[in-house]
This record gives C-alpha cells, structure tokens and sequence, in this order.
C-alpha cells in the first residue's frame, strides 16, 4: 500500500501522476489518508488513526479504506 | 560578467498558427526566449493569410516562397534573394512537405553561409509513414500493420486483412477512423481527393494519446526529449492542451528512436500507448510539433539548441526538466489592416 514516489499531492487533495499525466481531486480525508500513505502507514495503522480522531465507525472506515485503496490501486497512484 | 547575446538572424517556416497549427511561432518564440541569442527574426511563408506574418512582435519581418512543388530551383533563387538582404545565418523549415527540398539544398545552403540542423535523406525517408511498418520491425518497435493502397476496389476485401475500426491515412497528412467498408471507401475518396495516392490503412490502436518531442544531435545522442500527453484533442486530433510527463519507458523509445536513426535534428514520435503498456509509434514527424513551446517551459528549450548546433556549438544533453507542466492553446483574433495584406500579397514581403 504504497504510493508511487513520483505522485504529487496538494494539501487541497489534488492528485497529480507525472507517467501518465492524470489528474484526480479527493475531498480532504482523502488527502489526508494519501498524505499518510506517503509516510509509509499500514491499513491498519490508519484504520487506528481515523478512528481515533474522527467519530467512525471501525468497520464502516475500514471497508471504505479498502474501497478507496482499490481506487487508487486502479488510477495507478499505488505501487 | 555575462556573455553578450549573440547576434543572430535565423529564418523560420510554419507560420500557419491556425487550428491545425505550423510549428513556426512556437519555435520563434522558443528562440526568442534564449538568454544567448539577439534575434532578427525571418519569415518564410506560402500563404497570405498565415497568421505568424503580421505577429511584428514575433517575426520582423516576412518573405513569401515558392511553395514546394515548384521545386528547389526556385527556392534557391528566391532563397539567395532574401540572404543578399538579411544575411541569414540559420534557416528552420517546420513543414513535412518542404523538408525534402530544405535537405537537397543544404549543402548549397552552407556554402552560402546558412546554417540548418536536418536529417539525412536516408533518415527522413526512414520514417516515412509509407515505410514506418518495415522500420518498426527492423528496429525493434512495436508500430501498427499497415497496407498501402493503390485503388478502391482493393478495399472491398479489406476486412479479411484489417478488423474494423482501422485508419486510413493520406501520405502527407490526414487521419480518418472508419467502422466499415463502406466509411473506409468514403475515407479512401476524401483522402486522395486531397493529398493523392497511395493511402495508408492501419491497424486501429486503442490507448492513450502521446506525443514526444526530440531533438537528436546526429551522432545518436538525444540532446532532449519531452514526453507530452494529451489533455484536450481537436476534431483534427491536435492537441490543444497537454502536460509534460515523466515515464522513462518513454524517454528510453525516444532515445533508441534516435539512436538507430542517429537522427539529426528535432522530430516528433507520436504514440499510443496501449492499456497493457505497449508503446506504438503511429507516425514520426521529421520537424518540431506546433506545441514544441512547452520543451523551453518544461526546462529543456529544443529550438535554441537545434540553433546552437546548427552553428556548430558542442550541445550537452539535457538531464532534467519539469513534468506537470500543461500548455493550453488559445485562439485570439489578431487586428490587422488591408494594407499589410496589400503588401504581402502584392510583392511577396511584409
């Protein structure tokens, strides 16, 4: 669950793949979990982060996680 | 202390800043950008209503030449003209139609002092579209099977050789996508209508879009190479927006393009790269692309460099530039008056 060194990412939550050229907006707990993949944090690692400082439900975060990583994996924003 | 910009005037061809664009007001304004360079700069034109011509703050000043069916005779004569005039020190011509002419007269050219940076004949002829099939497979790249034809009832059959959709392709320019045979006849009768025989049916290869520029210094190096996606397509399939990319698979087909080619001067692959992630060289344009700007904004400026080497300057390659980096054509009507036009039209100068 890596994300490609060469991605570039805003604060604003825009994606940006130089080897492909294409460009993704996310809202901003989308950034902030690609922000902390890039820091090299495990699912489950994030899963104990979000849940811990948002008002989620474990279960409900981790099956969107897995949504979200399965969409990044499909845009080639992760290795 | 900083060296003094060299004095330079350098002629340009590809004026047509139209919606299906010439490369010749990107490539001045590239040059122009040059710290080293102090530029007069020359226009070549074929047409009266090329908009470069009445851009005064992009070309100084603008002769009409013969257009290349005339032959090199002419284009010596009125070439010879200009120079006993300007003193023209480089000449880039930026069309596919010239090219071979700008190549039989160079030698003659350099012996009157004009310098340009071209391919060898052999080179330009390598690429050829007619032939890009055999070069592809001689040199190790994946391009698609193509068929010449000669003659409308060879289509009939086509469809035992070709899976629909296919393109069908004119030598010089033009690309049409058909569904049948009945698109492709209708395709074959536009295409020939306007640039002749033989047309070109490829095979149809889905994927996405990209183009590259690359300037090679004759000798098999790449000085610089920009990979170029992209983003917004005309119904002439030119770009209109793109962004500069960093994928050394790219950079690495660019390179041992020119490297087998040992390909002098600046070119354009165009690819389409597969969802598999196979490369395939549709066509390779033996000049600089109309958005050939955005190699000097990404960091690697290919029309001074052709210019320094066409000067005989020792050119190191580029190493770095700017991926993400987006151009966005715009259209802009530009004011001009009758008598400009007058001029132009009348005694081939303005």
């Amino acid at each position: 669950m890596r994300v490609r060194k060469n991605i570039a990412t805003s604060d604003e939550g825009f994606v940006f793949n130089p080897a492909t050229g294409d460009s993704f907006s996310t809202n901003s707990i989308g950034a902030e979990i690609i922000r902390l993949m890039k820091g090299e944090k495990s699912a489950k690692e994030l899963v104990e982060i979000f849940c811990s400082k948002y008002d989620v439900d474990k279960a409900l975060f981790e099956r969107d996680l897995e949504d979200f990583t399965l969409q990044l994996k499909e845009f080639n924003i992760l290795e | 202390m900083s060296k003094k910009p060299r004095k330079l005037v350098i002629a340009v061809t590809g004026l047509n800043a139209i919606d299906s664009p010439g490369p010749g007001v990107a490539v001045i304004r590239a040059i122009r950008e040059c710290p080293d360079f102090d530029v007069r700069i020359i226009g070549l034109s074929y047409d009266a209503l090329e908009p470069g011509i009445y851009l005064h703050d992009i070309v100084d000043k603008t002769y009409q030449i013969p257009y290349p069916s005339v032959g090199t005779d002419s284009l010596m004569d009125r070439l010879r003209f200009i120079h006993e005039i300007e003193k023209i020190d480089v000449i880039i011509p930026n069309f596919d139609a010239e090219l071979f002419n700008f190549i039989k007269i160079s030698a003659k050219l350099n012996e009157m002092g004009i310098k340009t940076f071209l391919p060898e004949i052999e080179q330009f002829n390598a690429r050829d579209k007619m032939k890009l099939f055999g070069f592809g497979q001689k040199n190790g790249f994946h391009v698609p099977e193509d068929k010449l034809i000669h003659e409308l009832k060879e289509l009939k059959k086509i469809d035992s050789e070709f899976d629909f959709p296919l393109v069908v392709k004119g030598k010089f320019y033009d690309a049409i996508i058909a569904h049948s045979t009945e698109e492709a006849e209708k395709a074959f009768l536009k295409i020939q209508a306007k640039w002749g025989l033989p047309i070109i049916i490829q095979e149809f290869i889905r994927g996405t879009e990209i183009n590259i520029a690359a300037l090679g210094d004759g000798n098999g190096n790449a000085i610089s190479i920009i990979p170029m996606r992209k983003l917004y397509i005309t119904d002439k399939g030119k770009a209109w927006a793109g962004v500069t990319l960093e994928d050394e698979n790219l950079l690495e087909l660019a390179r041992k393009f020119i490297r087998v080619t040992r390909w002098r001067g600046g070119c354009e692959l165009e690819v389409m790269l597969t969802n598999d992630g196979k490369p395939y060289i549709m066509e390779v344009n033996p000049r600089f692309p109309a958005w050939i700007y955005l190699t000097a904004a990404a960091g690697q400026n290919q029309p001074s460099s052709l210019v320094k080497m066409a000067l005989g300057d020792h050119v190191e390659p580029f190493t770095a530039y700017e991926a993400g980096k987006i151009f966005i054509r715009y259209a802009w009507d530009h004011i001009t008056d009758i008598r400009e036009f007058q001029k132009i039209s009348a005694n081939g100068e303005l």
